[in-house]
């Protein structure tokens, strides 16, 4: 069974690494839905989706809402079937040492980032157990094994994120579906860019590969595990950093 | 036109791969015919797909006999 003509949902794919997702799917053949917050955002990915001749569109999601998961669902299924393949990457920072963190920036990013993961997972689930094949791929972060300073809100999330991956992934095995994560290193994406220079220069001198990695470079990891061939990895968290997270 | 009760024992028998002589009215999903966890939820999906009706989750736990899944398609016809 190959991805050709399966529909796939990701989240957060106007921009860095769900666009890249999204696109590196299509070219394996797959329909792509890729969601944004914005009409815009959307509006942005039918446009690309179009230029790179994939089908599918772009659909706004409001992942911290459960009615908005459900009638985005609603409308996927209704126009292209059930998606089987699903990457979870809508994610935000909210960057802040602990001793200043506001409990609406640890409890965002937890909504956003983690809480997401269980509705979107939810909802998907019913069709991938009718079709006995389905694939999830989280993109969580190397921040979720290595930590790092001001974002106790973010790593934890990951980190549940990793959690939650190797639990859900035992739980839907027996119905040849495989839930993994996709750790990515220090990407050149506009969450990266929002760094200082100098943290720039630091992080390099940390990546044994001295640089940051392309939004492609962890589409094609995503891809990997949404493909057939990678049918036999289940709850696995696949690091793409450079090397700076060698254990 | 089958009956209700013969339309519940042809899904249970789909679902949970048994034989439908091995089906009785009694029979237990769990402890008689070896379902696990996720199997009676497809069980009910399933069975909300055939008689057309949504089963609430809370509904939906309290259906774990062949008798129990009959009773309830009645009752919501």
């Amino acid at each position: 069974m190959s991805i050709e003509g399966k529909v796939a949902l990701v989240t957060g794919a106007s921009r860095g690494i769900g666009r890249a997702t999204a696109y590196a799917l299509g070219k394996m053949g797959a329909i792509v839905v890729g969601t944004a917050t914005s009409e815009g955002g959307a509006n942005s990915i039918s446009e690309g989706l179009a230029e790179q001749g994939i089908q599918g569109k772009g659909m706004v999601l409001n992942v911290t809402s459960q009615e908005s998961v459900d009638s985005v669902l609603k409308e996927i299924n209704a126009e292209f079937g059930a998606p089987l393949i699903v990457v979870n990457n809508a994610g935000i920072t909210k960057d802040n040492i602990l001793m200043r963190m506001k409990e609406d920036e640890w409890d965002d990013v937890q909504d956003t980032n983690l809480k997401s993961v269980f509705r979107v997972s939810k909802a998907v689930l019913r069709g991938m157990t009718k079709a006995r094949w389905g694939r999830i791929v989280n993109i969580s972060s190397v921040v979720a094994t290595m930590g790092n300073m001001g974002q106790t809100n973010y790593a934890a999330a990951k980190a549940g994120m990793e959690g939650f991956t190797r639990a859900m992934a035992r739980e839907v095995a027996s119905r040849n579906i495989t839930v993994n994560s996709v750790a990515p290193g220090f990407i050149a994406t506009d969450m990266t860019d929002a760094l200082p220079e100098e943290q720039h220069d630091m992080l390099k001198k940390q990546i044994p590969l001295a640089r940051l990695g392309q939004p492609e470079e962890i589409a094609n990891a995503v891809a990997f595990l949404a493909s057939e061939g990678a049918g036999y990895i289940t709850g696995e968290t696949l690091q793409v950093n450079g090397g700076m997270n060698m254990r | 036109m089958s009956t209700i009760e013969e339309r519940v024992k042809k899904i249970v028998g789909e679902q949970l791969g048994v034989k439908e002589e091995e089906i009785t009215n009694a029979s237990s999903f769990v402890d008689d015919l070896g379902a696990d966890s996720l199997d009676t939820v497809e069980l009910v999906m399933a069975l909300e797909e055939e008689f057309e009706t949504e089963i609430p989750d809370e509904e939906a736990e309290k259906i774990t006999t062949v008798q129990e899944a009959i009773d309830y398609v009645v009752a919501h016809q």
